[in-house]
């Protein structure tokens, strides 16, 4: 054993051990089994955590319940593959995973125990149903808005000098419409057919037309276009994003193993071409707001009626293009040839295209299955052209229609998904799903919880919930302003005409620096007025223990096991006090892959 | 010695024991024999250094206009306003590299690269790896794979093995996070590096940490958890690390450092000297905003000095030290341009016709290898795409070319695509 001090134990100290040990000796042989018995079973019935309570059933009477579908078809898949799924999650981990996806945040202690409290069989319903109300439509659409702001714009759209997308804008938009949880097929009907400008009113600034959705396309158009590669970026990110196409190498040759040809690039293109984004400009050279307008497109040729642009094959001939949309069974819909918006307003029809669009379902449901399971039914997720395999061709085909069914809903569709038996499963390899790890470039077959890293903006929401840091510093604005700047030290664009960027938050050294010794560390470990780790510390009515075991609570969702409180007694046997080991403690907690990785 | 030598094997990432033994046999051939092989690791650190392998990437991110740069097409339509000058090397470049002319002696241009990528995520993955994207595996780029086969004759390195300056590189693939490239810029600030805490309650911290890692790996959830503790203790050995000092390049003289130019590449530049003396084994140096549709020769004109200035100086540096027979330097982009000029004095991406530059380690010097014809369109002669220069680079400091990995899928999988070096180019 450790040398250990009394008051940094956090077991049962030696003096309680052998109080308890005399009180032993003087009870009967039979009170003497008795005590043993409750002395195993005590903790296991008072555990929570690991406890079997009713078993879950999904709305057992809804028939037809898309879940279902999703455990059949997976259900189905594991038999063909010989497969046996991972045990279900803990009901701890369970929680963690929901809050972590659904609101882009570790649960508090508090939110974690209501759930572990609920006894009824329907808890996990129980629980989406109240992470979707409007109880939470601010923690909701807050998580939604970023992810989305990240989809459509990008992690550094609007935060490079003198940008053409406002962020704040993007976020506006995106907000709104997820606190009201706006159909999907609108969004992107608004997103593409916006007008007005793109940055929000503010103190001293007045928007006039002021429209978020706007900067989707602010940066991706220009000015002139009659430049050949006018909207190549529009065309280019509306086909990856919505209909989940990559189509960027068509535009300078035809796919070499993808159906879509160089020709149906500029098509897509030409829908763009009556579209500018303007740039408004205030104090000299520096860009105040962007406004998307239409005008009447003069084509290259300064022929209106016929409007056509050009594109070169990669042998020098020059061709023309006309606005052409290509659905997915092949069904091409032409708008007529004219460049006047009298005649045809070609934005717009794109907007109706796209909404209606077959593809628009299944790049979504495909989307979002990849964001809860880490693994979409192609890889990557966002290019299903006819090259690329589809791992569950029927379970996706389903859940589209059903999608569509349920009028483009998206707190629907997570609610399907979360409430499965595949998300359900734990991480854990099973004895007989070994095969299914993707990280290994297996099909993933879905038999198991793949862990993975959270996104920087999870880690940050969750060190503010664990740790209570926002409580201690500023205003809502600065806190905002201090989450964006935490967030943009790992954001790398490489200035290329495909807006690519990476992110330095993937698992290496700058990372775990961070974690290591950045500011937000710093503060989430020190012992200041307000941090959830004084409340702990300074609380006089919890044995160290307890002080232990809600560190633990807090950051994994779980108490500290026995051996954990013996390595903690071993590591800090030396320290100055207990509010130090704590320190120590928690700032080990949060430095593990038990709370980085979302399991 | 020996057995030191087999401790930091690295088979759990997949290469057989034979091929090790192939791969030992090549790094013998390098330095001379296998007795002077295992001397060698013996010998005082200094020395050891002296001999290190090393390559430095220069990478022109957004695909450079080469026909404008190493392979001028002067009174061809599509050739554009730049003359070609003569150098100290057997070719001539574009008038806007004066300092380079004077360090051709050094280096050789492949004009006969031709390649299929043409889109930038597309082109940087490819010219990294030797290998097109697959869904299915991610291929360990450059850095990672260099990395990864001269880690066992560094085993006093404590910084990061695959440093990449002012850019993101490409990534370690199915090698893991263990060989990925750590980012810096060309100040060499690395936020976070310094702590309050003492040492002693660090070391407490370390040791609760490293069991609660233990422990959940052992929970069998798959690679993320054992990646993640790989890395933690990689960065707690930087953390003490005096090796550290090698990216500040403010320690170097003022005449040093003007030579290199003030420029954020030119001080990337004298990092990645600076990085592969303490015995980084590859750094990279970007230099971006090669992506030129339009204005292309205005912003060559702008380019092209700093470039021009920073490279040289590295070149002279690393010959004036004795460091270029070790070193490998290759320059190149994604892809190359157009050589049509479009309606915006641009040029487009062009993956079929362009240069890479390379120099120093086992490379010839100051030759041409290939050609490409009068308007720049085609290439006249045996066509090079990334898995053969690859290849030849790896050659060029002794790495083996019979190495294979295993994917994290299971299969085999050749290093540098398979490709064959190009003999021309190496002595």
């Amino acid at each position: 054993m450790a040398p250990t001090v009394p008051f940094i134990n956090f077991a049962h100290s030696r003096a309680q051990k052998e109080k308890l040990n005399t009180l032993f000796g003087l009870l009967s042989v039979q009170q003497r089994w008795l005590l043993r018995i409750v002395c195993v079973l005590g903790p296991l019935a008072s555990n929570a955590l690991s406890s079997a309570d009713a078993p879950v059933t999904v709305e057992g009477t809804e028939t037809g319940f898309p879940t279902h579908t999703i455990n059949r078809l997976l259900k189905e898949s594991w038999e063909e593959y010989e497969v046996i799924p991972s045990s279900n999650a803990t009901e701890g981990e369970w929680c963690r995973r929901v809050f972590l996806d659904v609101l882009g945040r570790i649960p508090t202690t508090d939110e974690l125990n209501v759930f572990l409290e609920d006894k009824s069989s329907e808890r996990k319903r129980h629980l989406i149903d109240r992470l979707l109300s409007a109880k939470y439509d601010g923690t909701y659409s807050r998580n939604w808005s970023n992810v989305w702001t990240n989809i459509l714009i990008g992690r550094s759209g609007g935060s490079e000098r003198n940008s053409r997308t406002n962020r704040q804008g993007m976020e506006n938009y995106l907000s709104e419409a997820f606190e009201e949880n706006r159909p999907y097929d609108q969004m992107v009907f608004e997103l593409l057919s916006a007008q007005g400008t793109s940055r929000p009113p503010g103190k001293n600034q007045d928007a006039p037309r002021f429209n978020g959705a706007v900067n989707f396309l602010a940066m991706k158009l220009g000015n002139n276009p009659n430049d050949p590669e006018y909207g190549a970026q529009a065309t280019a990110k509306t086909s990856q994003i919505f209909l989940g196409l990559r189509i960027q190498c068509t535009q300078c040759h035809d796919h070499p193993f993808n159906r879509w040809k160089q020709n149906q690039f500029w098509e897509l293109n030409a829908f763009f071409r009556q579209t500018v984004a303007l740039r408004r400009f205030e104090g000299g050279r520096m860009i105040a707001f962007v406004e998307l307008a239409d005008q009447d497109f003069q084509g290259p040729t300064s022929e209106p009626e016929e409007a056509e642009i050009f594109y070169d094959k990669r042998n020098g001939v020059r061709k023309a293009a006309y606005p052409v949309f290509t659905d997915r069974s092949g069904l091409k819909t032409e708008l007529p040839r004219s460049g006047f918006l009298v005649d045809v307003d070609r934005r717009a029809e794109l907007a109706r295209l796209v909404r209606s669009s077959e593809y628009l379902p299944i790049a979504l449901v495909n989307r979002y299955w990849n964001y809860f399971f880490g693994y979409g039914f192609t890889q990557p997720f966002d290019d299903m052209g006819p090259h690329n395999v589809i791992s569950h061709p029927e379970l996706l085909e389903h859940l589209s229609q059903e999608f569509v069914a349920g009028g483009y809903d998206l707190k629907k569709l997570i609610r399907w998904i979360v409430l499965s038996d595949a998300y359900g499963a734990s991480s854990r390899f099973g004895d007989k799903n070994k095969i299914d790890d993707p990280a290994r470039g297996n099909p993933p077959l879905f038999s198991r919880f793949y862990p993975r890293q959270m996104r920087a903006e999870q880690l940050y929401d969750s060190l503010m919930i664990a740790t209570g840091v926002d409580k201690t510093i500023g205003s809502a604005g600065q806190q905002k302003a201090r989450r964006e700047r935490w967030l943009r030290q790992f954001v790398i664009a490489f200035g290329t005409d495909e807006i690519d960027e990476a992110s330095t938050f993937n698992g290496t050294i700058p990372q775990v620096l961070t974690l290591f010794n950045g500011d937000l560390m710093r503060q989430a470990t020190s012992n200041t007025e307000g941090t959830f780790l004084q409340d702990v510390s300074s609380n006089y009515n919890l044995k160290s223990r307890e002080k232990l075991d809600r560190l633990f609570l807090a950051a994994l969702a779980r108490n500290a096991t026995m051996e954990e409180r013996n390595w903690a007694n071993k590591a800090f046997a030396q320290s100055e006090d207990i509010g130090t080991a704590l320190q120590d403690i928690w700032w080990v907690i949060l430095n593990t892959n038990e709370f980085i990785l979302n399991h | 010695m020996a057995a030191r030598f087999y401790k930091n094997l690295p088979c759990d990432l997949g290469m057989s024991r034979r091929h090790f033994l192939k791969h030992v046999s090549a790094g013998a051939a390098w330095a001379g024999s296998a007795a002077h092989f295992f001397t060698a690791l013996q010998a005082e650190a200094a020395e050891l250094k002296k001999n290190q392998k090393s390559v430095i990437l220069l990478w022109m991110g957004g695909g450079p206009s080469t026909i404008d740069i190493w392979d001028l097409k002067p009174g061809a339509i599509t050739g554009g306003p730049f003359m070609p000058i003569s150098t100290s090397g057997d070719m001539q470049i574009c008038e806007h590299l004066p300092q380079m002319a004077k360090q051709m002696h050094h280096m050789s241009i492949i004009r006969s690269m031709s390649t299929r990528e043409a889109d930038h995520s597309r082109g940087r993955y490819y010219m990294h790896t030797g290998f097109v994207p697959n869904p299915s595996v991610e291929h360990p780029s450059y850095g990672a794979v260099i990395a990864q086969q001269l880690e066992s004759t560094r085993s006093d390195l404590e910084i990061p093995p695959f440093v990449s300056i002012g850019g993101n590189s490409a990534g370690p693939g199915f090698l893991g996070l263990a060989y990925a490239p750590f980012i810096v810029d060309s100040n060499g600030r690395i936020p976070n590096l310094e702590t309050e805490t003492p040492s002693d309650r660090w070391q407490a911290r370390m040791n609760f940490l490293d069991k609660l890692e233990t422990q959940f790996i052992g929970q069998q959830r798959g690679t993320a958890a054992g990646e993640h503790k790989k890395i933690i203790e990689k960065t707690n050995q930087l953390l003490t690390s005096s090796q550290m000092k090698a990216f500040q390049t403010s320690q170097e003289s003022d005449k040093v450092r003007t030579s290199y130019g003030d420029t954020s590449f030119g001080r990337g530049c004298l990092m990645a000297r600076r990085l592969v003396e303490v015995g980084v084994p590859f750094v990279e140096v970007d230099l971006g905003g090669w992506d030129t549709h339009s204005n292309n020769f205005n912003q060559l004109q702008t380019k092209l000095p700093e470039m021009d200035q920073a490279m040289a100086a590295l070149i002279a540096d690393l010959a004036a030290r004795g460091m270029l027979d070790n070193v490998a330097v290759l320059w190149m982009g994604e892809f190359g341009r157009t050589p049509r000029i479009n309606g915006n004095t641009g040029r487009d991406h062009w993956a079929r016709s362009w240069s890479a530059v390379v120099g120093g380690a086992g490379f010839k010097r100051g030759i041409t290898v290939g050609s490409t014809n009068a308007d720049g369109t085609e290439v006249e002669t045996t066509p090079y795409s990334s898995e053969e220069l690859m290849a030849t680079v790896l050659q060029s400091i002794g790495i083996s070319l019979d190495t294979r990995y295993t994917a994290a899928n299971g299969r085999p999988m050749k290093i540098a695509g398979g490709g064959r070096p190009i003999k021309e180019l190496l002595t």
